[in-house]
């Protein structure tokens, strides 16, 4: 049988709906990145394992604090409590020091925390336990580099230093280095902002430049397939990819970070995937632009990640930038983005609570969707 | 006579000050093996894209398979198949899969899917290649299965733009033979070449030069009217004079 006899029925077949031919399309799409392993490898791991390598630097435990004490007057109740330090296991005692010296001792990591005893120090407790009103009598300067273990280390000193007569009242706590507590796990919301540009905008903008460099764009243009569909063909496989990812983010930082997320999952969730789908379009912006992979690289790089890592406020507090550099961060998407995860995941802010920074993100996608998709169809011209 | 397949009327594309096209205007039968010919830079491309309703002609009129090239292009789309000069596959897909896929974009159901792909890879000697990378093919593999998924879908015109591009004598002559075939077969075959030999395959042959149809009729009596003994000579001779290109 003749393999080419043409059918004239063909014309019949013009109201024929065009059944499934999108799904045909991101059947390819998923089974091009799934053959690509390295770059899935590379994908999957990255998130996995810079969370794993932060929060295992980040150690909660409290173990060899190095302390020192300023007394000026060394009385029975300053030796004792003292010696509760130095006995102690988890505290190595370090001498007895100046006040002039604890800023030095502290700065250069030879202790990482100070005990002060205020003079006069066992009529004074004794003034408090007849329950007259009186100022602490013992501070505690802490390094607060590490939130964690300085947060365990100053409770534990506080138990143990007076031992069952210990008493809140007694005590003032100064944290230093680090006034705003921020915890280690502040990192995370910046390591979803750069995955997601990266995964939905380098990936994206790459694999659709390389369609362009091989050819078979065309061939998909003059197919019935229309522009609009190519374009979600393109973008499907990677939302998918991008909500994998973020589980898996979620996930470890949960279970192994211990973010509180108590601003619920959904929100986190719904302010991501809208980041995703801007980091999608901008990434489809991109390859409408270029022509060569090595643009797309280039561009996705120096105009959405440099930015991002600089000015989203995710290395660097966007506070302590200059004017115009502060002014200039509020047209980056990640800056938004990352400021409402830190509400939702750190604070614990619910949904509502970051409405400004999410229409903020739903204009920009709106607008960067709207464009690329005028400029897709542009293409046939 | 036979009819009319593609039917063009003084398309001309303009892209700003320049003209691609201009004023060119011809018709292409039924079953009849066209070749469009012209040096790079001559507008073939450009011509070709207008019939495949990939561009807009600035003015002019034009049918494909009877729909109107300015307005129903993605009628147009439907009717025809398209091989590129990369020949327009997967490489990172087995064969088997790529014959899926463009069956599935031209919107054939899985049961004729099914039986297509069958039969081309009969056709082909290719059945135990179902699921050979693409890239593993050799070359003239390659190009013979890009033709046949171009018609995989049975359009009334298949559209080749230089697809012989890289391969030796041989295996373009065979490449030839499927062609041949599907004219036969009444799929009307629209070819751009570079390589003039090709051009005595055809039934009637155009030459491009500058954007206009300088010749049109068959190798035979081309080569009568210009008093040549090849279409190579026909084309330099009409080439000579020619402002763009090579």
């Amino acid at each position: 049988m003749k393999f080419f006899v043409c059918w004239p029925a063909m014309r019949k077949e013009e109201n024929k709906v065009m059944r499934n031919n999108l799904f045909a399309l991101v059947k390819k799409e998923s089974l091009h990145i799934l053959r690509d392993k390295r770059t899935m490898l590379i994908v999957i791991l990255i998130p996995v394992v810079l969370i794993v390598l932060f929060g295992f630097a980040i150690s909660t435990e409290v173990n060899n604090v190095n302390v020192a004490v300023v007394a000026p007057d060394r009385t029975n109740g300053v030796n004792d409590a003292v010696n509760r330090i130095a006995h102690n296991d988890y505290f190595t005692f370090c001498g007895y020091i100046n006040q002039d010296e604890i800023d030095q001792q502290l700065r250069s990591g030879k202790v990482s925390a100070v005990i002060v005893f205020a003079p006069d120090f066992d009529r004074r407790m004794e003034q408090i336990y007849a329950g007259l009103p009186s100022t602490p009598i013992i501070q505690l300067i802490v390094d607060a580099s590490n939130v964690n273990s300085a947060g365990a280390a100053t409770a534990y000193m506080q138990e143990i230093l007076l031992g069952t007569e210990s008493q809140q009242a007694m005590f003032e706590t100064r944290m230093l280095f680090n006034p705003q507590m921020k915890s280690a796990y502040n990192f995370v919301p910046g390591i979803m902002g750069l995955i997601f540009i990266l995964v939905c905008a380098m990936m994206t903008s790459v694999s659709i430049v390389r369609e362009k460099e091989v050819g078979t764009m065309e061939v998909l243009l003059v197919s019935p397939m229309r522009p609009t569909k190519v374009f979600f063909a393109k973008m499907i496989p990677y939302f998918v990819i991008s909500c994998v990812v973020l589980i898996i983010i979620l996930l470890l930082s949960y279970y192994l970070l211990h973010v509180p997320m108590s601003g619920g999952v959904w929100g986190i969730f719904s302010m991501s995937l809208l980041y995703v789908l801007l980091s999608l379009s901008l990434g489809l912006l991109v390859s409408i632009v270029v022509k060569t992979q090595v643009a797309a690289l280039l561009l996705s790089g120096m105009v959405m990640m440099l930015p991002m890592l600089l000015l989203s406020g995710m290395l660097f507090p966007i506070e302590n930038f200059p004017k115009f550099f502060e002014v200039l961060s509020n047209v980056v998407p990640a800056r938004w983005y990352i400021e409402g995860i830190r509400k939702m995941m750190i604070q614990g802010s619910p949904f509502v609570a970051v409405w400004k920074e999410f229409t903020i993100l739903l204009g920009m996608t709106v607008l960067f969707f709207g464009m690329s998709l005028l400029k897709f169809n542009d293409k046939l011209e | 006579m036979s009819e009319t397949v593609i039917s063009v009327r003084n398309l001309t594309k303009r892209f700003g000050n320049f003209t691609a096209v201009n004023n060119i205007s011809f018709d292409v039968y039924r079953g009849e093996i066209f070749g469009f010919l012209g040096a790079n830079g001559a507008g073939k491309t450009t011509a070709m894209r207008m019939l495949c309703g990939l561009s807009y002609p600035t003015s002019g009129s034009g049918t494909v398979a009877g729909f109107n090239v300015m307005r129903e292009g993605e009628m147009i789309k439907r009717h025809i198949g398209y091989m590129s000069q990369r020949f327009s596959l997967y490489n990172t897909l087995t064969v088997g899969e790529n014959i899926k896929l463009f069956a599935g974009i031209y919107g054939l159901s899985k049961q004729v899917t099914a039986k297509r792909s069958e039969e081309l890879l009969a056709r082909l000697k290719f059945s135990s290649e179902r699921d050979t990378l693409v890239k593993a093919l050799p070359l003239g593999w390659k190009q013979k299965l890009a033709f046949a998924i171009a018609g995989i879908h049975r359009p009334e015109i298949i559209f080749l733009d230089e697809p012989t591009g890289g391969v030796d004598p041989v295996t373009r002559r065979q490449f030839w033979e499927m062609i041949y075939e599907a004219a036969e077969g009444g799929t009307t075959i629209f070819v751009t070449t570079h390589y003039m030999d090709e051009a005595e395959y055809c039934s009637r042959v155009s030459i491009m030069v500058d954007g206009e149809v300088r010749a049109l009729d068959t190798p035979t009596r081309l080569k009568q009217q210009f008093n040549a003994g090849s279409m190579d000579e026909v084309f330099r001779m009409l080439a000579r004079d020619a402002q763009r290109g090579e």
